[in-house]
């Protein structure tokens, strides 16, 4: 056992059996072709994960072989079809970078390699209490079969020269919006940004005994909305162009904001004012804002199929990118500007420092400014929240 | 070639026109059709219903969505009639010949995407104007007035004007060929009346017939458009095309269904807009009639109608504007209120999007040159045949085959295709994308070509044929060097057209072909207008450059040939 | 009523004169004559007259309406009718909406103004024929339906642009004798151009040959 292993182990409070059994894992792995199926359309994600193979190569001579997908879909109807042919081992996909339905669909065919993530000894520094982002998926209880590895959340961004910071909580929107009347807006709910804003608002402001996590029926629909439609009424005529239009996404949005037209945006990234900011698309008096009780956030995972012909070496990456270095390099605005999935407060010296250590920008929160990770709704609430708010502000 | 032979080359370009282009519009629309009333086998729907209608009906807003599409069709499409009208009127027999095309031209030529995407940036409350009104009016922010988007639809109409003019100019001028103007023009001055009553009461009424049928093409377009509307329509709801559109890219297939209605609605739309221009047409010769016997001279109309010839100047400078800015902006790295200029220049976006516009550009000009291609081949080979079997260039089967595709809107039989030809898998999406585009390419290329090649001195050929030239020396040694010039042109418009096509590619290529239109459609609901302005800076330009090369191919080959050298229009 | 010409001459867009300056005076109901071989620019002489030059063609010199300098007035506020070789009617208005496009507005009220186009259609012979579409007249109908036309506006001169050149011989002297009678009973000065010799001696006023630019023409009428 290596040194650093050793300390590690010690350091993350693994048990010694674990430790062994995640040596063997390592020596299966050695000398393996990862083949490490993701969407492949941006460019800075492809480059991260170029990074990374060279890093695992050296550290633990395994190699990464990314194969780039237009549509995750692809890579699950492979697994399907190998199902379907009985080719339970030697599968030509060894980890999928993978989400929400298609997660879904992979867990209920039983297409899935796990429980794992225990078994990785990064996963430790990961907040795995009951109900929070890195536990489930859209809803979906994660149960091991994926591992958590970047952190997709939902904030606001304002810009601090032309309006005050948005109000900390949802039911403040109403007064901030009259303060500042036709500045603020959001992306038509059409839009899965709108939507979300609209997810956000109902969290907040539902009735305290509503249970967000189940599907709801027409009445429960009704109770739990009746507060938030409300509010919206009441927020409404403040609102940009009178609440009469919408940017039809949150990149439209992005462009008023950077145009002068609102004073504000949201996104689900936290860093992307930051590197906006860096790019010249918004003005640099951009900052980002968090509500106070937290705000809606999702995890995106990587799984390993059942059959996957190099299961050791996907273990392998699958750790490696929940390194607290991998994870401060991913966070790292230079780089690529995802937030971490690791809890601050569960790493160590070495681990807090790695983050420290990253280059800063004001417009880029720490881990510690974004707040809790709120769990989305049940998937049947959103297209729902969609249609009533078409029924009612569509004429 | 013997007779037989040209007889036999006629039938198998007619067939062509005919199982090319009117079999598959008609069948698409038979397919939607039966679609909207849940017959899609591909899709496992077999039980006829009416439940798409249902769910077409229950999407919030359709009606207004419907009356906003027809209201801006119709109204764009009076208003670029009667600017054309006044500009005409004001300044014809004032302006040397061909300043009219070559001021028209780069707009003619100009995709509909890019006009809309410059203009939104000229009439936005963040933009061009609104920052030159800044400081006289004191706005420290861009106001919040709905100057694009607006839920009447008055920006969209505003840029199908800027887009239509043109056209209708063009067709109005071709058109006055026909008719002694000058002639009557002195006759009706003569008699005490202005020039612009002389316009109105004379020049007008006899034009009108030889150009109903571009401006039902331009009406039928206008109440259908879905790129212009996406980019600088209503959202909220957005007109009937575009919600259609959307329902047709919904990832849930079962949305074409409702999408199929919608389309159906669209054609039952365009039914009305044509009822009501027609019926407005009967309306203002019955009470033109009824003023003219009044004998009133309306001298002070010549005043008035400067102000619509103003207003037309200004929609050419706006346009002129937009497609400026789009240069302008895809050079810059920070430009914003209230700045008039960039803050600074850059050429990161060009760099930075290199991959993804050198792609689409090459897929463009692919699918362009192809369409343009297999166009003006099949055009040339039917009207050569015309002449060889005696029977002449048209004939009221191929105007109507010619004119179907133009006067259905695209997307209600795009709809059919699309969904047949998506689920059959036969045929790759580029070629089908290339045939989509000669749908629409074709009829231009004719509608260019045929009257130039009607109008050839028959006695060329003939004395060729007396020097003893066979027919094919005869076609290549004469007619094809005497037609360049409209050849060219043809070649031109025809490129043009395919550069600007958005539903074909969209529908047809299933998403997987990107052109520049496609994508600077995508990339200007994006959040860096300098990439979307780099790929609709592309996508004005190159239908431009083609203009002037197809412009410069006859005279340079023809510099010592005065009568052959011609320009874009008589 | 009368037309003066003072010394009248067009110049070309390169600024040569077209023929010599041309001075002549038509009294109320005469018709004078110009002669010239064809490129003389005698269709251009009535177009200065009218007001109809195309751009870039000038004039010089003057045109008096009894006594009233028209010369820089654009067309429609001279008052001056005129008739080309082929009767331009215009093919998109029957007969009667031809001929009442032309009746003077001084002339009010829906029956008053059928009244005078009836009239007029009857001086020309064409009774009954108001709602024929123009292109069913023949060529002689058509040149009367033209005259009535220019007379009902009540113009101060007329000019006549060789109107009777297209017609058919048997025809052409009973048209020109129509057009001449009706001139002269509406007591207006009119000027007639013409190559056809016989045309300017049925006329009965004056004969005015139009000379190259070098040489002066002169003559009254």
């Amino acid at each position: 056992m290596k040194p650093f292993l050793i300390m590690a182990a010690l350091a993350l409070g693994t048990s010694p059996a674990l430790a062994e059994d995640w040596q063997a894992t390592l020596d299966a792995a050695r000398g393996q072709t990862v083949y490490f199926n993701t969407w492949g359309g941006d460019e800075r994600t492809n480059a991260f994960i170029a990074d990374l193979g060279k890093r695992t190569e050296a550290a633990y001579g395994v190699s990464i072989r990314q194969v780039k997908l237009a549509d995750t879909a692809d890579a699950v109807a492979r697994v399907l079809a190998e199902k379907t042919a009985g080719r339970d081992t030697e599968g030509a996909v060894d980890l999928i970078w993978i989400n929400g339905p298609n997660f879904m669909t992979m867990k209920d065919k039983g297409l899935l390699h796990g429980p794992f993530v225990a078994d990785l000894p990064n996963s430790a520094a990961l907040d795995m209490t009951e109900g929070s982002a890195n536990t489930v998926d859209f809803t979906i209880p994660v149960e091991g079969m994926e591992a958590p590895w970047r952190l997709a959340k939902f904030v606001f961004t304002y810009d601090s020269d032309r309006i005050t910071p948005p109000p900390a909580g949802m039911a403040g929107w109403v007064d901030w919006a009259k303060d500042h009347p036709g500045r603020i807006t959001h992306p038509d709910p059409a839009n899965f940004m709108g939507a979300t804003f609209l997810k956000q608002a109902l969290i907040e402001l539902a009735p305290e005994d509503t249970d967000l996590s189940i599907a709801p029926t027409d009445a429960s629909f009704a109770t739990a909305t009746a507060p938030l439609w409300e509010w919206y009424d009441a927020l409404r005529p403040y609102l940009w162009r009178d609440g009469k239009s919408f940017p039809e996404n949150e990149s439209a949005q992005h462009q008023m904001l950077n145009d002068g037209e609102v004073d504000m945006s949201m996104s689900f990234d936290p860093a992307s004012a930051a590197a906006a900011i860096g790019d010249g698309l918004l003005p640099e008096t951009v900052r980002v804002f968090v509500p106070a009780a937290g705000s809606i956030g999702n995890v995106s995972f990587v799984a390993i199929p059942y059959n996957a012909a190099h299961m050791a070496g996907a273990k392998v990456v699958a750790n490696t990118l929940l390194a607290p270095e991998t994870q401060a390099r991913m966070q790292d605005i230079d780089v690529l500007g995802s937030f971490s999935v690791l809890d601050p407060s569960l790493l160590d010296d070495a681990g807090r420092a790695a983050f420290a250590s990253l280059p800063t920008a004001e417009a880029l929160p720490t881990l510690d400014d974004l707040g809790p990770v709120l769990p989305e709704p049940h998937p049947d609430w959103m297209p729902r929240l969609t249609l009533e708010w078409q029924h009612r502000y569509t004429r | 070639m013997s007779g037989q032979g040209a007889i036999f080359i006629r039938g198998a370009a007619g067939a062509l026109i005919v199982a090319g282009l009117a079999v598959p519009v008609a069948f698409g629309m038979w397919h939607s059709l039966g679609a909207s009333f849940g017959y899609f086998p591909a899709i496992g729907a077999t039980r006829l219903s009416f439940e798409a209608w249902q769910g077409l009906v229950a999407l919030p807003g359709l009606w207004r969505a419907a009356a906003t599409g027809l209201f801006a069709g119709l109204l764009s499409t009076a208003i670029s009639v009667m600017l054309a009208f006044a500009v005409l009127a004001v300044f014809h027999g004032r302006l040397r010949h061909g300043t009219f095309s070559r001021i028209l031209t780069p707009l003619l030529a100009a995709p509909h995407a890019a006009i809309a995407i410059g203009m939104v940036f000229v009439i936005a409350p963040s933009g061009w104007i609104a920052r030159m009104l800044a400081p006289l009016v004191g706005w420290a922010y861009p106001p919040d007035i709905p100057t694009v988007g607006d839920p009447w639809a008055l920006a969209l109409v505003l840029a199908l004007v800027v887009k239509e003019l043109p056209f209708v100019v063009l067709i109005l001028l071709g058109s006055m060929t026909q008719i002694p103007v000058r002639q009557h023009m002195a006759t009706g001055r003569s008699l005490g009346y202005g020039r612009a009553a002389c316009w109105l009461w004379l020049v007008f009424p006899q034009l009108w017939p030889l150009i109903r049928l571009p401006v039902l093409v331009v009406l039928a377009f206008a109440i259908s458009v879905v790129d212009m509307a996406m980019i600088i329509g209503p959202s909220n709801p957005p007109t009937l095309a575009v919600m259609v559109a959307r329902l047709f890219a919904d990832p849930n297939v079962d949305a074409i269904l409702p999408a199929s209605a919608g389309g159906v609605l669209q054609l039952v739309l365009v039914g009305v807009g044509f009822a009501a221009l027609l019926g407005a047409q009967i309306l203002v010769r019955q009470l033109g009639r009824l003023v003219l016997r009044c004998g009133l001279r309306l001298r002070w109309l010549d005043k008035v109608l400067s102000l619509p010839a103003a207003l037309a100047v200004g929609v050419v400078l706006l346009a002129g504007l937009g497609l400026m800015s789009l240069l302008i902006w895809s050079v810059s790295f920070v430009w914003r209120w209230p700045d008039l200029w960039p803050a600074s220049l850059s050429m990161r976006a060009w760099r930075g999007a290199a991959e993804s516009w050198q792609g689409a550009a090459g897929t463009s000009l692919l699918v362009a040159v192809c369409s343009t291609a297999i166009a003006l081949l099949v055009a040339i080979v039917w009207l050569e045949s015309g002449d060889r079997t005696g029977r002449g260039g048209t004939s009221i089967w191929l105007q109507f085959a010619i004119y179907l595709p133009l006067l259905m809107p695209q997307i209600s039989f795009l709809i059919g295709l699309g969904g047949m030809t998506l689920q059959s898998g036969l045929f790759s999406p580029l070629a089908l994308v290339v045939w989509g585009h000669w749908l629409f390419v074709f009829p231009y290329v004719m509608i260019a070509l045929a009257d130039p090649w009607g109008a050839l001195d028959p006695r060329l050929e003939r004395t060729a044929a007396a020097l003893g030239a066979g027919p094919w020396r005869r076609f290549v040694r004469v007619k094809l060097p005497a037609l360049l010039t409209p050849i060219c042109t043809a070649a031109a418009v025809g490129f043009s057209v395919s550069i600007a096509q958005y539903l074909p590619t969209l529908f047809l290529g299933g998403g997987r072909i990107v052109t520049l239109t496609t994508e600077a459609v995508a990339l200007s609901s994006g959040s860096d207008r300098r990439v979307a302005a780099v790929h609709a800076t592309l996508q004005a330009v190159l239908p431009l450059l083609v203009f002037v090369l197809m412009f410069a191919i006859p005279a340079t080959l023809h510099r010592n040939r005065r009568a052959l050298r011609g320009g874009f229009s008589k | 009523m009368s037309l003066q010409l003072d010394r009248l001459t067009v110049t070309r867009p390169n600024g040569e004169a077209m023929f010599a300056p041309l001075t002549l005076t038509v009294e109320t109901g005469c018709i004078a004559s110009v002669m010239g071989p064809s490129g003389m620019g005698k269709s251009t002489l009535l177009a200065a007259i009218g007001g109809h030059l195309a751009p870039g063609f000038r004039t010089q010199g003057h045109v008096l309406l009894t006594g009233r300098d028209v010369t820089h007035l654009p067309a429609e506020k001279r008052g001056v009718g005129i008739m080309f070789q082929e009767a331009v009617l215009f093919p998109h208005l029957s007969v009667a909406d031809n001929l009442a496009f032309g009746l003077s507005a001084r002339v009010r009220g829906r029956a008053a103004r059928r009244a005078a186009v009836e009239a007029a259609l009857g001086q020309a012979g064409l009774d009954g024929m108001g709602q024929r579409d123009p292109a069913t007249l023949s060529g002689g109908q058509r040149a009367r339906a033209a005259l009535m036309r220019t007379l009902l506006s009540q113009p101060c001169a007329i000019l006549l642009d060789e109107p009777f050149s297209s017609l058919d011989p048997e025809l052409r002297q009973d048209i020109r004798a129509f057009v001449f009678d009706s001139i002269r009973r509406a007591q207006i000065p009119a000027l007639l151009v013409t190559h056809d010799v016989k045309d300017a001696e049925a006329s009965g006023g004056g004969l005015i040959g139009l000379a190259p630019a070098a040489a002066t023409s002169a003559g009254r009428a």
